[in-house]
């Protein structure tokens, strides 16, 4: 604003006044917002009451009536919407934990790609990335999924492999395991076997730490944690017996399948994403200065462990916030299911129920305090990843 | 900065002040100066946007019929298409006035979703259709199949209900619109399609040969298909009501698009086609519309038969029989209450 | 054999040895310079050889490019007849086929206008820059009509033109919108802050389809019984505001890298808030944060094909309307691999700038 003119006004001198001014414009802010929120709840409110509506949830304990293909919990048409709910929100849980893992990978790779020495693998990996970043994703999964069911056969012309797992445009059949009585004692030996990795890392650092011995780490867990279960698992005669799909009638029955909506679901999301994740890598080696890798081999580290123990480590730091936010980004945009009718939570509580019920504003709350909720969580936990890595300041 | 936090309270105080007032419905379509009729985003010979943009079928007609009786002009109409999934919500909220979607009308809609239906235009039920190749001639051979579907529709809770009743098991393929549901079971990803006998005759004409396709003959459900308005405005629901009453009435009392209008213009013999036209009585106002109001709806695109005639009859690529909706004393069930 | 012999600085140069030059050497260092080079250049090599000659064979040489019905087209080929003969359409929607000129002529004012904002070096830039800021309007006023233009309803619009318009719509109101944003956020003012952190993170924590879901079927609870405005309108809105928490957040980041002593400094001498973030502040900050800026609006523009969701028509939405047509059943790919095209030519194109830009910009305070 402009240079005070006159201070005789006390309502200009208190507008002059730094506090004062910053409690009024917050008075101001306050009633503003306060308004707005009032207002529009009022509409709502009064628009509701017009058609007689009220808001109420107790519709999610109402039977569904509707079938869900991909169901990973007990569900059939007489459960509950919130029934539903629970089976859509465990469908986007998976697609976008399953994307994530894979877009991490490929993305890791794409980065390494993109600096390696070389020419045609660098070329490749930009030219993928650029094709990638640059057009929607949305576009991605619909290119996929029409290329899943028109390219592939149908079910009497699948791709046999083995006779036990099959591939065609209904998805990926696989043989499902049924756990037989003794199975408990595998499971026991794996989380034996993994509580064993823990406590072995713990112990090999310790020993590294005091007397500068390495352990062979990575080896040896990765015995205990698939090695011991086999063992076991073969002392007990096998204790899984496989469900083999076969073809009946129009489709494969028996085993698991993984249907095309979520394959091309998980793809287009896996592949998009990881082509930014790819850049981030990059842009996160680079950012390490060369004289760190000068650094280390001046004293005398090997070249891969360079790689390890050096330039990831610092490079992880400049990674991780915006690799957060392309977990944010993949994760919401596994909402675009909706397009080829993989059955996540907004097509299932935020889709059918809301409009079998016409709760839809109970609906559309639920669906985005769902998103926010899985917001919060991953970015949470990458804030504590991060703060982990974080340089410790001394 | 302060002059626009100044307008800004005052737009917020006014909303505050803003009460609790029952909107109706027909005095918002006359100050708006057209009708908000919530469509499909496209089925054949029920509404769908011809290569001018032009909306055309049967749906489209009775949103036509509408405007003209309450407007005075068919042509007055803003054309809201809407999935079988927005339609209610649209509705509700007030993005259009009527809905004319071929629309089941069922108990949990009319009660809880908080709709009023109007008189059932159409009847309907749900049916299959197969590959001709499969060689599949009843329903009942189904068991194991997948199935493409609309989803937010009658179709998708019917298929569970027949399905669970039989003890088959089948693959549910839910896609937003019809036309994704077909694209689908055309790519072979599901093995049957399914959706009203009247939505399977419209796509399978569609088709470049539709010999290579097979109707089943089961139908699984009643769908009497109908418009509908929001609940809570009783005077614009008898608006929706009587028009569509009186265009089964023009029907059977011989008034068509042709000679509507001149009817109207002066009184003649028959006392129930005078009442219908408005050369004598006071219907219209009853409504709280003109006398004319029933002439004009039937002078936009015809008494019932004609629009169904135009749109879904046997000479259109629908081929759709009169049967069910047929008039009364014709073999059908469509019996609309007298206008008197 | 003779022996030449030069005066002190005199010699010419001399070719560069023999085995630091030609195709030979070239492929020796950046493709085979070690054992597993070499196999990663075979492998590359065995892909690209399995995938680019079909490719290559489908898209351009078995391709169909005239035709009125999908039994027109090759059977082994992209049947591209379809994009041919519906062209109109992606371009323009529904628009008026006579009065698409308008659409055209909107189009070339939104290249000059752009040019006036992008390309420093364009004569008269003063006047065009005018220009550029009541080009919106212009736009606006050609493309609906009204003032002595014949109207025409926004329900029309579609195609790519409808990508443009949400996407330069989006562009030109967020970056404002997201400083705004931005400057709230690191504000001493409490109830001012912890709206826009509410905003912000309650727009970046939700998906882009529920909002706009939301807008264009539950809008009308929110609003005084019987109003209503444009589906077209409240999708505008809905992407800018989207965008501009997307922006608040680059900024944010480009704000924070500027050390707090500039500020400090502005004050000293005399600078109000305004005016520090005027000149001082936000200058500085805006650099750093183009690539972000950039990639944002790159993201915006992507997400306007989630419009589709809610029955507008933008290229991909008349592509899918298109492929359930009887005469064109079932030609998916090629409708999309037109729209990818598309979208990758602009995209692309953005991205290409944000680096020129960032190379221009670069006073060299950067290490």
């Amino acid at each position: 604003m402009s240079t005070p003119t006159s201070n005789t006004n006390p309502l200009l001198r208190a507008w002059y006044d730094k506090e004062t001014r910053s409690i009024i414009v917050q008075i101001i802010a306050a009633a503003l917002i306060l308004a707005f929120f009032s207002f529009i709840i009022n509409n709502a409110v009064v628009n509701l009451s017009n058609i007689g509506k009220d808001i109420n949830f107790s519709f999610l304990w109402d039977d569904a009536s509707y079938d869900i293909n991909q169901h990973l919990i007990e569900y059939s048409s007489t459960s509950s919407h919130f029934r539903a709910m629970i089976v859509g929100l465990i469908n986007t849980l998976l697609v976008a934990v399953a994307g994530i893992v894979l877009a991490t990978i490929l993305g890791f790779l794409l980065g390494v790609m993109r600096l390696s020495s070389n020419w045609l693998t660098q070329k490749i990996a930009y030219v993928y990335i650029e094709y990638m970043r640059n057009v929607p994703v949305l576009l991605h999964i619909l290119l996929l999924h029409g290329l899943i069911i028109t390219s592939l056969p149908r079910p009497k012309g699948s791709y046999n492999f083995g006779d036990t797992f099959f591939l065609n445009n209904r998805g990926f059949q696989m043989p499902s395991p049924e756990f037989q009585s003794l199975f408990w004692v595998v499971s026991g030996s794996v989380v034996g076997g993994l509580a064993f990795a823990w406590w072995f890392s713990r112990h090999a650092q310790k020993v590294q730490d005091t007397t500068g011995k390495a352990y062979p780490v990575a080896l040896i867990n990765i015995a205990a944690i698939v090695l011991l279960p086999l063992v076991v698992y073969f002392i007990l005669g096998s204790p899984i017996e496989w469900d083999v799909p076969a073809l009946k009638g129009f489709n494969f029955k028996g085993g698991m399948v993984i249907r095309p909506e979520f394959i091309a679901l998980w793809l287009a999301l896996s592949l998009y994403t990881a082509a930014f994740i790819g850049e981030i890598v990059r842009a996160g080696i680079v950012a390490i200065d060369h004289g760190q890798t000068e650094a280390a081999q001046a004293l005398g580290i090997s070249n891969s462990r360079v790689l390890n123990l050096v330039v990831i480590p610092q490079a992880l730091r400049v990674i991780i916030p915006p690799l957060t936010s392309q977990y944010l980004n993949l994760a919401k945009n596994s909402s675009l299911a909706l397009a080829i009718g993989y059955m996540d939570v907004v097509a299932t509580i935020g889709g059918i129920s809301l409009n079998q019920t016409g709760r839809e504003m109970e609906c559309m709350l639920i669906v985005m305090g769902i998103y926010l909720a899985i917001s919060l969580i991953i970015s949470s936990g990458m804030n504590w990843y991060n703060n982990r890595m974080q340089l410790v300041e001394r | 900065m302060k002059l626009i936090n100044k307008v800004l309270t005052g737009m917020a105080l006014t909303a505050m002040t803003a009460t609790a007032a029952q909107a109706s419905t027909l005095e918002d379509v006359r100050a708006a100066g057209e009708l908000k009729c919530i469509v499909t985003t496209g089925l054949a010979g029920f509404a769908a946007p011809d290569a001018n943009g032009r909306w055309e079928g049967f749906d489209a007609d009775f949103c036509r019929a509408v405007a003209a009786a309450v407007l005075g002009d068919g042509d007055k109409v803003k054309f809201v298409p809407s999935t079988g999934k927005t339609r209610f919500t649209m509705l509700s909220s007030g993005e259009g006035d009527i809905l004319f979607r071929n629309t089941t009308e069922t108990l949990s809609r009319d009660v809880d979703l908080k709709l009023s239906f109007l008189p059932v235009n159409f009847y309907d039920g749900q049916g299959f259709m197969v590959p001709a190749a499969l060689g599949v001639t009843s329903a009942m051979e189904l068991d194991g199949a997948s199935v493409c579907i609309q989803t937010g529709t009658t179709t998708e809770l019917n298929l569970a209900d027949y399905f669970r009743a039989n003890g088959m098991s089948y693959e549910p393929v839910p896609m937003e619109t019809n036309e994704e549901a077909f694209t689908n079971y055309v790519a072979g990803r599901c093995d049957v399609y399914t959706t009203d006998a009247s939505g399977l005759a419209s796509t399978r004409a569609k088709t470049d040969d539709p010999t290579q396709h097979v109707v089943l003959p089961e139908i699984i459900s009643k769908e009497p298909l109908g418009g509908a308005v929001r609940h809570g405005d009783d005077q614009w629901h008898d608006i929706g009501k009587w028009v569509v009453n009186a265009l089964i009435n023009a029907e059977e009392m011989g008034v068509t698009q042709a000679n509507a209008m001149n009817l109207a213009a002066n009184v003649g013999k028959n006392p129930g086609i005078n009442r219908l036209v408005g050369s004598s009585g006071s219907m219209g106002a009853m409504l709280g519309l003109d006398a004319k109001w029933a002439a004009r709806a039937v002078a936009q695109g015809g008494n019932y038969g004609e629009i169904y005639e135009r749109n879904v009859g046997p000479n259109t690529p629908l081929e759709i029989a009169r049967g069910l909706n047929n008039l009364w004393n014709n073999g059908g069930v469509l019996y609309a209450a007298p206008i008197r | 054999m003779t022996k030449e012999t030069y005066a002190p600085g005199t010699h010419p140069s001399l070719p560069p040895p023999k085995n630091t030059v030609g195709v030979i050497y070239w492929l020796k260092e950046n493709l085979f310079s070690s054992a597993t080079n070499s196999i990663v250049t075979l492998v590359s090599i065995y892909l690209l050889y399995l995938a680019l000659p079909s490719a290559i064979n489908w898209l351009f040489i078995d391709a169909t490019y005239v035709g009125t019905t999908r039994k027109d087209c090759a059977p082994g080929g992209a049947c591209l007849a379809f994009i041919v003969e519906r062209f109109n359409l992606f371009v323009y929607g529904f628009y008026p086929a006579e009065l698409r000129w308008r659409v055209n002529l909107a189009t070339l004012l939104l290249v000059v206008a752009g040019a006036a904002v992008l390309w420093d070096k364009i004569p008269a830039r003063k006047q065009m820059l005018k220009f550029a800021m009541v080009y919106p309007f212009i736009g606006a006023w050609l493309l609906t009509g009204g003032f002595g233009l014949e109207p025409v309803s926004t329900h029309l619009f579609g195609g790519l033109m409808l990508t443009l318009i949400i996407g330069v719509t989006g562009i030109v109101f967020s970056l404002p919108l997201g400083i705004l944003l931005a400057l709230g956020r690191q504000s001493d003012l409490p109830i001012i802050k912890y709206f826009c952190v509410g905003f912000i993170e309650f727009i970046r924590g939700v998906p882009l389809i529920t909002l706009l879901f939301v807008a264009s079927t539950m809008l009308s609870y929110f609003l005084p019984p019987g109003t209503t405005f444009d589906l077209l309108m409240r999708v505008l809105i809905m992407v800018t505001l989207f965008a501009s928490a997307y922006m608040a957040e680059v900024i944010r980041g480009g704000l924070q890298a500027l050390p707090k002593g500039q500020l400090e400094a502005a004050e000293s001498l005399g600078l109000n808030y305004g005016q520090a973030m005027r000149f001082i502040i936000l200058p500085q900050a805006l650099k750093i944060s183009i690539p972000g800026i950039v990639n944002t609006f790159i993201g915006l523009y992507k997400d306007s094909t989630l419009v589709i969701v809610i029955g507008l028509l933008d290229p991909l939405g008349i592509g899918r309307a298109s492929v359930a047509d009887s005469a064109w059943l079932g030609l998916s790919t090629e409708v999309y691999l037109f729209v990818a095209v598309f979208f990758f030519i602009s995209c692309f194109g953005m991205a290409r700038y944000s680096l020129y830009l960032e190379n221009k910009l670069n006073t060299g305070h950067k290490r």
